[in-house]
């Protein structure tokens, strides 16, 4: 099993109105993936649909060989929302403790996350008295708890400052390296050159799936923007 | 399911409301305080305020969780916390169970104190005593609990949640029995409140409060809640759903 994640003619539908279509790609293991998109593309829904969050209307997504969102995928995957779903009311530590008994992990593990996001000084902290890119790197710290095979991240880099955006971009690599999967939405397309491989989605729909390198050869352009912009206008 | 998690999910819900003195406070005092109150409301009238006071200890419990417990699963929905436990190897059953038995604590403290100041300081008498009358009180706390939990389901925000109040339990205390016997209302009433969790609560409370028994109404009453209790979880664990 090569694929991390495998979805074929994916559509997904809310309220009768159609959000994702006739979607169909593949995702190597041990890549960072961006996925990329204005907002209102379908970004989350499609990430959700990888974490088996919502049922398709149509078509089937695989992960890591399982269809997506069954039992035995729990303990493989982690999902950090654009939203820190994190209790505001507990401590960096306690939320910490919490997840990891969730997940069935040591203290030493939930220390060494806690480090890894640079919130250690902060752990006997408050979440809610946190600013809001610290939040989201609580988030972050719970889903790398369980040592995911799969990390789905949507828009974690928002707000943060260059420095800490740099260092979790090495981070990922880090993970990559070591195996796991990491699927990254942002809406800002300079983060595009710092995935291995790139999702173009707009309108709920697949645009172009490929390396930076190889979409802005294929488009004759020089980077991710105007490759987007040229793919939208081939398409219509 | 595991007890690990469960027990992790009681030990989260109690530390969050402990980084929350103030709603420790007002869970534990506010019943106390209330029924002073209504001590010399009745002042002179003490056999009227004997005769209400232990029914009105079992629906404390039931009105605090109820709200409590609305209250916390909505923000739970609505943090993504939920959306999160639900991607991780978490049973349904666990988050359920978790709540259950860090309220049904809450209730028992709130109980205790309520139940000491009624009976040890306002000079209430129950025959049952007060193991039968905390028994009454844990369980009544649950059934307004897992109601709560149930009911979050259709509250869009905590405006509305905190709406089910008067829209949930207002209508049962109004025919539990607790201002009008039963037998003396309309009959249409008398057959809804038949189907009322907060009726057999009041029930228990009077049969803790004349017989020392464990008399056989008492134990059907606490069947009866019990049964609720189970139905409640069962509807609520249909409400969280894995997928959209």
């Amino acid at each position: 099993m090569k694929n991390a994640v495998f979805i074929d003619h994916l559509s997904v539908t809310r309220e009768k109105t159609g959000i994702l279509h006739d979607i169909s790609l593949s995702v190597d293991q041990g890549l960072v993936v961006g996925l990329l998109g204005p907002s209102g593309a379908g970004k989350t829904t499609l990430m959700q649909a990888i974490m088996g969050l919502v049922r398709p209307a149509s078509g089937h997504v695989t992960v890591l060989g399982e269809t997506a969102g069954s039992k035995a995928l729990r303990p493989q995957i982690g999902y950090v929302t654009q939203s820190p779903s994190v209790y505001l009311d507990l401590t960096v530590r306690e939320n910490l403790r919490y997840f990891g008994a969730i997940a069935g992990t040591s203290t030493a593990r939930e220390d060494r996350v806690a480090r890894d996001v640079h919130l250690n000084e902060h752990a006997g902290q408050l979440v809610a008295s946190l600013s809001g890119g610290q939040r989201a790197r609580v988030s972050l710290a719970v889903a790398l708890l369980g040592h995911p095979r799969l990390l789905v991240l949507d828009e974690p880099t928002v707000g943060l400052d260059p420095v800490l955006r740099q260092e979790l971009w090495q981070q990922f690599h880090d993970l990559a390296d070591g195996g796991v999967t990491l699927i990254i939405s942002s809406h800002v397309m300079d983060e595009a050159s710092r995935c291995d491989s790139l999702i173009l989605l707009r309108d709920g729909r697949l645009l172009a799936t490929g390396s930076p390198a190889e979409l802005t050869r294929g488009t004759r352009t020089r980077n991710i923007e105007d490759a987007f912009l040229k793919l939208v206008e081939t398409t219509k | 399911m595991s007890p690990r998690r469960t027990f992790a999910t009681a030990g989260r819900v109690l530390k969050q409301l402990r980084h929350d003195p103030r709603t420790i406070g007002l869970i534990l005092l506010v019943p106390s305080i209330l029924m002073i109150i209504l001590k010399y409301v009745f002042n002179d009238a003490s056999a009227s305020f004997q005769q209400l006071a232990p029914m009105i200890l079992g629906i404390f419990p039931f009105a605090v969780m109820f709200v409590v417990t609305s209250i916390a699963t909505l923000r739970e929905r609505t943090s993504g916390t939920l959306e999160r436990l639900m991607t991780m190897p978490m049973a349904k059953l666990d988050l359920l169970l978790g709540y259950g038995l860090a309220f049904a604590l809450v209730a028992v403290a709130q109980g205790l104190l309520a139940g000491a100041i009624t009976l040890g300081w306002l000079g209430v008498t129950v025959e049952g005593g007060a193991v039968h009358m905390l028994t009454v009180a844990a369980l009544s706390g649950l059934v307004g609990m897992t109601l709560g939990l149930f009911s979050s389901a259709f509250a869009r925000s905590e405006f509305q949640a905190v709406q089910f109040l008067p829209a949930f339990v207002f209508p049962q205390l109004l025919m539990c029995g607790l201002f009008v016997p039963r037998a003396q209302m309309a009959q249409l009433l008398r057959w809804i409140s038949d189907v009322m969790p907060l009726t057999y609560v009041v029930d228990a409370m009077k049969q803790v409060t004349l017989y020392s028994a464990w008399t056989g109404q008492l134990v059907r009453d606490l069947f009866v809640m019990a049964a609720f209790v189970v139905g409640a979880l069962i509807l609520g664990a249909a409400t969280l759903k894995r997928t959209r």
